[in-house]
Formats: C-alpha cells, sequence, structure tokens
C-alpha cells in the first residue's frame, strides 16, 4: 500500500471548519450551570476582604465563592518538573485566597443559571486590596532589596541551573573574535483560535470533565492529585479542541474549580473564558533575556559559546515551566560543532502570568540565540552568513554525532537542505539586488537573514526525562481493535487539538494492514475510551504515538498470521502478508485476507489451542532518542528605512522531517508555524505597564498576523530518516516556528547593517526599526504610557 | 458576547426611530453595523440603557447621485461604498480609504455613517468626510440639521449628534476633472487601524497644484485637516520636492497620541512622510 506519503485531504476538517462538532462550550447538559471568575485588577495585593453579599442576591445567582470559601478544599495546582533539588516551587492556589501576584489572577466566582447573570453578578463583588510592590523587570527583580513577589521565599530566584561541557577558558583565552550579545525573547500569548472552556458533570459517583486542553490524560491524575478525588471516578474527555501551541498542556484552576463547584452544587458547571480573560490568565510563553558570549578564530570556527539565561517564571510554577527555557540547553549550540559551551538559566518570579510550554518551548529562543550569533560572526568576519555556517556545521559524513549539549544526533544532512534552499531562494540574485539597493541607496533596503536550525523534538525518552527530574514519562501508547465486520478501531493516547491525527493514524494503519483508509475509525481524547497516554506536544504524535501505532499493527498482524496459517494449513515461516492478504510463498492461489482472519477469529469455530478469538492489540512505544528535524529557511525582507515598515518579500523553507506520512499536513504544519515564528519578530508582544498590568488584553493591541500580512511560502524538503524510530519520522509541529523567528530578525539586521545596525529588539515593528536607523539601539520598547489614547479606545474604532 | 442588560427596539420607519431615540434618553446606543458598539458592549465599555437597531431602515442604505454632490445613506455599508459606480467615479478618495477598513467581514456588516457617528479618529473614513468637506445630515424629533465635517468631530469618540440625533446620510461634493487623489494608511496589519493615515485630494492645473485637501487619521483626538500642508503646497509648481516640502509641516499644530503601536513622536515623524508619498502619489509624480 502507499497510504504513507499520500497528501490526503483531512477527513476531520469539514466538521472542524464547519463548527458542526463538539467543542466544549458546544456541549450543555441539561441543567448546567455557568461559571464566571472576578479577576485580580493588581499585579500584586494583599487581600483583605471581599463583600459577595450583593451577588449572592442577585437573580439567577446559585453561588459565589472565594478562595478563602474554597481553601479547604482546592489544594495547590502542580508543577512537574522540579528541574533542581532545591528549586522553590510557591504553592499556586487554582484561586487566590490571602494576595494576588498576576493581574488576572481569579480571586472568586460566580456560579449562575446562565453566563449573562454571573458576569453581572461579577459586577457586585467587593474586593478590598492592599497593594504591594509589583515585580515587573526581571533583571531589577534578581538585584539585592528588590520588591518580593512571594515574600516568604525571601528571593525573587526560583532556581539556578547549569550545564558545562568541554573547556570554556580554553576556547575563550587569546580567541581571536569574542562576541557578546544580550537577546530579548519577548513575552507571548499563544492565542489559540479556540478559548479554553471546561464543563465539570457529576456522572453517579464519579465526574466527567471535558475540558479545550491536549492533555487529557495527564489532567485525569493531575486532577485526582490535586483534588483527592479517585483517579477511577474521574473520566476526563478532550472532545474536538480548537489549537493549543501548548497554551493548553497544562492544568488550569478553572479545571479543578469546575470540578470543585460540580461536587459542591452536585450540578453539570461550565466556563468558557473570553479572549481577554484569556489573555490574562493562558500561560505566557518566551520570556527570557539571553546574554551570550561566542568565541571563534579568525576563520570563523566556533571554540565555545556561553549562555547565560534569566527566565521569566511569571508569579508560579505551573505544569512543565521551570523545565521550558531548560530545554534550550540542549539547543543553543544548533548544528554546529564546538570545544566548550556553558549554560546557565535562572528562573525568575516576577508579578505576571505564568509563562509555559510555547510552541518549540525553549528550543526557539535557543535557536534565535544561536542563529543570530552566526549572523553577527559572519558579518563580523566579512563572510557570508552561510559560509559561516558551512565551515561550522557537522558534516552530512559525521553522523551519528555527539554534540557539545550532550545528544546524540542520529541523522542529518545540512548540506543537501541548504543547497535546496539556496537555489530555490535563488540566492545569489537577491545579493546582488541588495548590493544594488545599497549603492542607490534606496529608500528601501533589501536584507537577507539565514536560519540553519534543528531541535530535538519527538519528546521523549523517558530515561532522558527522568534524568532531568521531569515527573513522567515519554512514552506513547496505541491500540488496533479489528471489529468483526473488518473494520478498524484505533485508539491513540496522543491527543489531536487540529493536528490531523484521525487522517495520518488512519493512513498508517491502512497502509500496515492493507484496509481501506476509509475503514478506519481513530478514537482520542477521552479517558474512558483511551484509558493510556502521555497526550499531544513537542512535536511528538508522529515520531512517538504514529510509531506506537505502527507497531501495534504489527502485533495485529502477529496475531492473525497464527490464525491464517491454521486456515491455510501452512507454517507461519512460508506465509507472506502483503496489501491485507496473507499468501503461501510461492503457491499462487493459497491466501486468505486479513478480512477473513477476522471472520475466523470472531466466529471462533476452529481457533488452534490457545489462541484467543481476537486481532485486538495494543503498544506502548519509548524512544531511545530524540529526533532531530532540521532544515535551511531564507528569508528576503524589504525595510523601508524612512517608516521603518518590514516587508516580507519571500521566504523559502527547506525541511527535513524524515519520512512523511501526509505532505498535506506536513505543509499546513510548516506554514501555520512559520506565521507563528514570523509574529513574534515582527508583530506579537505582551506588554506590562510599569504597574504590572497587562495592556495587550485585545486582539486590537496583541497583533497576531493574518494571510493578508504574510509572503507566499516557497516550501520544499529533503527526507533524511531517522534511525530512531522504524517509520523514519521525525515530527513537524514546531519547526516552521523554531526556524522562522531568527531567519526573519536575520534579515531585517541585514538590511540594516550599512547603518551601522546589529540588532532590533522583537517584535521589530516600525517604530523600534526607525529608532534603531536613528542609532537609538534598543530603545523603542513597547510601553504604555499613561492616559494613552490607544488600547481599548481604538477596539471601537471606526468600522 | 456577554453584554450588561439592555432594552432593544428595532423601529420600522425614521420617523419611530428618532422618536424612540427621544424617548429613550440621553443612555441609549444606536446600533447600526454593529462592528464598533458589538465589541464595546462584549467589553463591557459600553453600558447603554437601551440599543435603538436601525436594520429595518432600509430607505437609509441609498446611495444617489444629487447633482455636483453624492448622497451616501448613512446606512449603506463599506462593502455596498465599495462597488458602488457613483462612488468610484466621483468619490474615487472614499473608495480606496474604505477598501483599506478592516477586513471583508467587517466591510460587508459596518456602516459608513456609523463609522462617521463612532467618530474614532483612528478609523480611516473621518478623515476622508473631513478632506472631502462633506456635509452630514442629522434628525430628531425636532428637525433636521446639516453639520460640516469640519464641525462634526468634537473630541475623542464625540460627534456632534445630540443624544437624540440620527445621522441619516452624508452629502459628499464630487471632485470635478484634473483631481487625484491618494489614501496612504500606515498600519503594522492588515486589520489593524491606522498607526497614521493621510487622506489628499490634489488638482492639477498646467503643472501647478491648483487646490489640495490633506486630511490626517489618528494625529489627535479627531481627524485634523492638515491646513499647513494645503497652505505651502496650493499655487506650487507640481514637482515632488515641493510637495515633499509641504509634506514637511503636516504635524503642525497637531497633537498625536501615544500608544503601543507607536509613540507621538513616531507618529509626528510618520505624517511627514506619509503625507509626502500621498500628496505625491495622488498628484501622479
Amino acid at each position: 500500500m502507499t497510504e504513507i506519503g499520500t497528501a490526503r485531504r483531512r477527513s476531520e476538517d469539514a466538521r472542524l471548519v464547519t463548527g458542526r462538532t463538539r467543542w466544549t462550550d458546544n456541549i450543555a447538559p441539561a441543567g448546567t450551570l455557568y461559571a464566571a471568575f472576578l479577576r485580580s485588577p493588581y499585579a500584586h495585593a494583599r487581600i483583605t476582604g471581599v463583600d459577595a453579599e450583593a451577588a449572592r442576591r442577585r437573580p439567577n445567582v446559585v453561588a459565589v465563592l472565594t478562595g478563602a470559601d474554597l481553601a479547604g478544599e482546592q489544594g495547590a495546582l502542580p508543577c512537574a518538573w522540579t528541574v533542581t533539588e532545591d528549586m522553590r516551587n510557591p504553592a499556586h492556589p487554582p484561586m487566590a485566597v490571602e494576595e494576588v501576584r498576576y493581574a488576572g489572577e481569579p480571586v472568586a466566582c460566580v456560579v449562575a443559571r446562565d453566563r449573562y447573570a454571573a458576569y453581572d453578578a461579577l459586577e457586585d463583588i467587593d474586593v478590598d486590596y492592599e497593594p504591594l510592590p509589583a515585580v515587573v523587570d526581571m533583571e531589577r527583580a534578581v538585584q539585592d532589596g528588590a520588591a518580593l513577589v512571594h515574600a516568604d521565599l525571601g528571593t525573587n530566584e526560583s532556581y539556578r541551573w547549569v550545564f558545562e561541557n568541554g573547556d570554556l577558558d580554553a576556547a575563550f583565552r587569546d580567541a581571536p573574535v569574542v562576541l557578546e550579545r544580550r537577546y530579548v525573547q519577548q513575552r507571548l500569548i499563544p492565542t489559540a483560535m479556540e478559548p479554553r472552556a471546561v464543563l465539570c458533570e457529576p456522572d453517579g459517583d464519579g465526574f466527567t470533565l471535558y475540558s479545550a486542553t491536549q492533555i487529557p490524560h495527564i489532567l485525569r491524575l493531575m486532577l485526582a492529585t490535586v483534588t483527592g478525588i479517585g483517579e477511577h471516578r474521574i473520566r476526563v474527555v478532550a472532545p474536538d479542541v480548537g489549537g493549543g501551541f501548548g497554551s493548553k498542556l497544562q492544568v488550569y484552576g478553572e479545571e479543578v474549580l469546575c470540578l470543585l463547584l460540580a461536587r459542591r452544587l452536585g450540578r453539570p458547571v461550565k466556563w468558557t473564558e473570553t479572549r481577554s480573560e484569556g489573555n490574562m490568565a493562558v500561560h505566557h510563553g518566551r520570556d527570557q533575556i539571553q546574554r551570550l558570549r561566542l568565541a571563534a578564530d579568525g576563520d570563523g570556527r566556533v571554540r565555545g559559546l556561553k549562555v547565560d539565561l534569566l527566565a521569566d517564571m511569571g508569579a508560579y510554577l505551573m505544569l512543565v515551566t521551570p523545565g521550558i527555557p531548560l530545554l534550550g540547553a540542549f539547543m543553543f549550540n544548533g548544528i554546529y560543532k564546538m570545544d566548550a559551551y556553558s549554560f546557565a538559566c535562572t528562573g525568575v518570579f516576577t508579578t505576571k502570568t505564568p509563562t509555559d510550554a510555547y510552541r518549540g518551548a525553549g528550543r526557539p529562543e535557543a535557536t534565535f540565540g544561536i542563529e543570530r550569533l552566526m549572523d553577527e560572526l559572519a558579518a563580523e568576519l566579512g563572510l557570508d552568513p552561510i559560509e559561516v555556517r558551512r565551515r561550522n556545521w557537522i558534516g552530512h559524513g559525521e553522523f551519528p554525532y555527539d554534540t557539545i549539549a550532550g545528544l546524540t544526533y542520529d541523522s542529518g544532512d545540512y548540506e543537501a537542505a541548504t543547497d535546496k534552499a539556496l537555489a530555490l531562494f535563488e540566492y545569489d540574485k537577491l545579493r546582488a539586488e541588495q548590493a544594488d539597493r545599497r549603492e542607490r541607496r534606496d529608500p528601501v533596503q533589501l536584507g537577507i537573514g539565514v536560519s540553519t536550525f534543528t531541535e530535538m523534538c519527538g519528546l521523549a525518552p523517558s530515561r532522558v526525562l527522568g534524568s532531568l527530574s521531569y515527573g513522567a514519562g515519554g512514552w506513547e501508547h496505541a491500540a488496533v481493535r479489528v471489529l468483526p465486520s473488518g473494520k478498524v478501531e484505533v485508539v491513540t493516547g496522543s491527543s489531536a487539538h487540529g493536528q490531523g491525527h484521525e487522517t495520518a493514524w488512519a493512513q498508517i494503519t491502512a497502509d500496515r494492514l492493507g484496509v481501506p483508509f476509509e475503514d478506519v475509525k481513530v478514537l482520542h481524547g477521552d479517558t474512558a475510551v483511551s484509558p493510556k497516554g502521555m497526550d499531544t506536544y513537542g512535536s511528538r504524535s508522529l515520531a512517538v504515538g504514529g510509531v506506537a501505532l505502527y507497531r501495534a499493527c504489527d502485533k495485529v498482524i502477529d496475531k492473525a498470521r497464527v490464525l491464517a496459517a491454521h486456515l491455510l494449513e501452512a507454517a507461519e515461516g512460508d506465509l507472506e502478508f502483503t496489501a491485507g492478504r496473507f499468501a503461501v510463498r510461492g503457491v499462487r492461489d493459497a491466501g486468505v485476507t486479513l478480512q477473513e482472519v477476522t471472520s475466523a477469529a470472531f466466529a471462533a469455530h476452529d481457533l488452534p489451542d490457545g489462541v484467543e478469538p481476537t486481532l485486538d492489540s495494543d503498544a506502548t512505544f519509548d524512544p531511545d532518542n530524540f529526533s532531530f528535524p532540521h532544515g535551511t529557511h531564507l528569508c528576503a525582507a524589504e525595510v523601508d528605512t524612512e517608516t521603518g515598515m518590514v516587508r516580507l518579500r519571500s521566504y523559502v523553507a527547506v525541511d527535513d522531517i524524515g519520512k512523511v506520512v501526509n505532505p498535506l499536513i506536513v505543509e499546513g504544519q510548516v506554514h501555520g508555524g512559520l506565521a507563528q515564528g514570523i509574529a513574534q519578530a515582527l508583530y506579537e508582544e505582551a506588554v506590562y505597564d510599569a504597574d504590572g498590568n497587562l495592556t495587550t488584553t485585545t486582539m486590537a493591541d496583541y497583533l497576531v498576523p493574518s494571510a493578508a500580512d504574510l509572503p507566499a511560502f516557497t516550501t520544499d524538503r529533503t527526507e533524511t530518516p531517522a534511525t530512531s524510530n522504524p517509520l523514519g519520522v521525525k515530527g513537524v509541529g514546531e519547526a516552521g516556528t523554531i526556524a522562522s523567528t531568527p531567519a526573519v530578525v536575520n534579515a531585517v539586521v541585514d538590511a540594516l547593517r550599512p547603518f551601522g545596525v546589529t540588532d532590533v529588539p522583537m517584535p521589530c515593528t516600525p517604530e523600534r526599526v526607525w529608532r534603531a536607523l536613528r542609532g537609538d539601539q534598543g530603545a523603542g520598547h513597547a510601553s504604555a504610557e499613561p492616559g494613552a489614547a490607544g488600547g481599548l479606545g481604538s477596539a471601537g474604532g471606526g468600522r | 458576547m456577554i453584554p450588561a442588560a439592555f432594552d432593544y427596539a428595532r423601529p420600522a420607519s425614521l420617523d419611530e426611530a428618532v422618536r424612540v431615540l427621544a424617548d429613550a434618553g440621553e443612555d441609549a446606543k444606536v446600533l447600526a453595523g454593529g462592528q464598533s458598539l458589538m465589541p464595546l458592549l462584549r467589553l463591557r465599555l459600553a453600558y447603554p440603557d437601551a440599543l435603538v437597531d436601525l436594520d429595518r431602515l432600509d430607505g437609509l442604505r441609498e446611495i444617489r447621485d444629487d447633482g455636483d454632490a453624492v448622497v451616501i445613506g448613512a446606512l449603506a455599508t463599506h462593502h455596498q461604498v465599495l462597488r458602488d459606480p457613483l462612488v468610484n467615479e466621483h468619490l474615487p478618495l472614499l473608495a480606496r480609504a474604505t477598501a483599506t477598513v478592516a477586513d471583508p467581514a467587517v466591510r460587508h456588516r459596518g456602516t459608513f455613517g456609523g463609522s462617521l457617528a463612532h467618530a474614532d479618529p483612528a478609523g480611516d473614513l473621518p478623515a476622508v468626510a473631513l478632506a472631502l468637506d462633506a456635509v452630514l445630515h442629522a434628525r430628531s424629533v425636532r428637525g433636521e440639521r446639516e453639520i460640516p465635517a469640519a464641525e462634526f468631530f468634537v473630541d475623542w469618540m464625540t460627534s456632534a449628534l445630540e443624544p437624540d440625533e440620527l445621522l441619516t446620510a452624508v452629502r459628499i461634493p464630487k471632485l470635478g476633472p484634473g483631481w487625484g487623489v491618494h489614501y496612504e494608511k500606515f498600519h503594522r496589519t492588515a486589520q489593524a487601524w491606522a498607526i497614521v493615515g493621510v487622506a489628499c485630494a490634489v488638482r492639477r492645473v498646467q503643472g501647478a497644484v491648483e487646490d489640495v485637501r490633506v486630511a490626517l487619521t489618528n494625529m489627535g483626538p479627531v481627524p485634523v485637516r492638515a491646513s499647513a500642508v494645503e497652505r505651502f503646497a496650493e499655487g506650487r509648481t507640481l514637482s515632488r520636492d515641493a510637495l515633499r516640502a509641504a509634506a514637511a509641516h503636516a504635524a503642525d499644530g497637531t497633537g498625536p497620541p501615544a500608544d503601543l503601536h507607536g509613540s507621538a513622536e513616531y507618529r509626528t515623524h510618520l505624517a511627514g512622510v506619509l503625507t509626502a508619498r500621498a500628496l505625491t502619489a495622488a498628484a501622479g509624480v
């Protein structure tokens, strides 16, 4: 069969695109009550009193509860990654009790018979706050005498984590070139299409909790742990989920609270967030300050790299908050060889929304650092940025390669991807045009940005997670059920939220079992249906869950072979299985289809001794190694030097993600990933004012680009199969995001180099580019001035 | 969409509409296309006691020829304006600016009258109305009156309409032969509001600038007529340098806002650059 590799249209899209499906908010059991949360308007304050009497008296209000009311049962939200033994992990109540530590933290909730009544009642709750100092700036937060986010900790430092390999002092000693740079990874808001939503329904002696989550299995375990309700009494369903990008890889307070409210009230309780509520309370991404030092020889060969990070945790450590920047520890060396490397990261508490995984999670930040540095090194030495990379990257013949960061890259072909990208991009032609524009002093300058990235994905080998003190394994589970009619149900522990599992998993199954694609149904996202799983994040679904499915299919074939041999009165060793049929080698007509074997198993009239009447099989896959997608991305940016506006003229992405199951899905992932990475480079930024108020609470202020703002992407692939799994796949969910941010910023800076510009802080807004051109480097960080006319006022603007 | 409670009326005629509006008092809001009001309701930034929905007043959707002017019904949608032959022939500046408003979905619901009455200085069309010397027709139970665009935009999000007044139509003088127009909108994403916008019309006669109108979007609490630019450009020879020199006065007398998308200083700079571009584009030099 050739299902694997076929560009099938996604079978789930019709229902997802039309919305005629089960989004959590669409599910409304009889008697559902609606919850709404009152959120702190302060970044940091002591709660001195809450008066909810007026709210309680409003019509249709069933209950009003404060943090104090729930203090005895709400427990603390979990952090599953204790990155150092002495990591400080303050208790994180789902609803604030005594103190609020970020604007948007829940302080009370109303449960009412309809959403309008709930929101009306919120306005009648009076909370007395005693403001405490906001802690907004990470660099100031770690200085002596800084105001504290958690007074009892005595410090704003959560942890310091260090990795060192090689003799860094030797690498820097007498190095002909030493670069020092400070890059800021601005804070981002994940902005999934579907906001968060939770519905918890009491169900006999247990609860069914529907949530727009990426992690139904992990959520179930964590809800049990936090609330003390038995895991077997909680069923978690992730119905169709409209995107997550890591933001739904979380155990949120609202999920715990809906469960507690349903238990208290004995009624289904639903909560769906508004977009502005989500901007404040969905965990944020990125937010780190990178101090980088790179030592190189005069020919551009990198000798050593020193990375020192401040990573903003926000107010609390959430599910994997502290570990996110540390994923970068293994990636700052990129695709390059070097003699010495050190990485240190300090996790810092601030009075801001907690951070956690966001598409790429630690790897985009690291890739940005090294890829910006490689361009800076090229500029410093007057070399072409491609040439500098060639002199440093791991050659195709050197795989498997043990990197300075302690990983073993199993495979890769950086030469092939780069050659293909250069040809598609017409690199030389664009360089000629750039020279011409510089010569003519064209007000619109052309910049070319390079990003030759790799990433680690297919999270993750359980033993590696163990060595990093992560609280769980990284395996994935799949089950294949062959129904009596020969149709097939596939159960996967990987929980799709837009990735297209239903199509890709059916393709793998059809390919392996030789059944028609249409005969396969993929089930996921319900702990009662797929009890085992590690869910979806870190580009792991195919490289881990897809491989589990591949193995489960093999087990089905193995079981069927025993029965087929019995039916054909042949030796198992003489059977060949192709296109869904067992045939006796050398005997043309002697054969039996999988369908016939299934029927025989179901009837069970004539089974060999000890053979069970089923072909159903399951498998769990735990990879030995990560997978390492890589690629070469090239970006051409036109920069208007009069206004500072950046326009992307062309973008070439050549990715090597190993074997491909569905090229159409891959294309979609690359396009979306590029858009999100470009968004970080040019558009998006969560901005806090000096008092710790988030000023980008609406989509008028937090600019997410649309198709109209992006160039037509040129995408292509090289194919170097991963050796770490039998499918040869690597993962593609994050590649575009990881690669594109530095490609774009490198292009912007490249355009401006003749003007002495060496950096533009992200996002490279027109004003920042303009200021950089005026020699105002590093200036122009967004800030909302008091009394500014923008923001919500303009949300109503002129339409 | 979880607004606070409000009364709702959907009058069947203009007479009924103004009566309902008069009865509803000071805290009523008029609902046209809803593309500005709905977000304010949703965010609970507006708490009207009552909404008066104009949806049934089909008579206010008409765009008609009125001799030396085109009269656009207040409820004509942006999409309708964009497609209208009269607008395209006689008011190409309006057509161009309208094409930059938000996105197709918004343009199909949002109305020309609504965006003027909303009086957001970041909106594109108030500046166009100002540049084209539009006259806005208002009606109430007390009668009808005409308000020139220059007097219509009173303050940030505040028009000259009284609480009981309804904007019914906008009369815009046709631009005759010899005029070139341009709307230069500077925004970070396609759907974002203008950081600065420049609406510009230039009449050329024998190699000279005979007449020029320039109005600025988002350079103050109301749309601003760049009178200094007009003064410096009029009567000059038609050249890029002359127009650029005039454009350098674009920000004269303005008080641009500062927000997440641009500081006042940056907007001041942009006004000059964009005005030069708008002028040269409109003049075709």
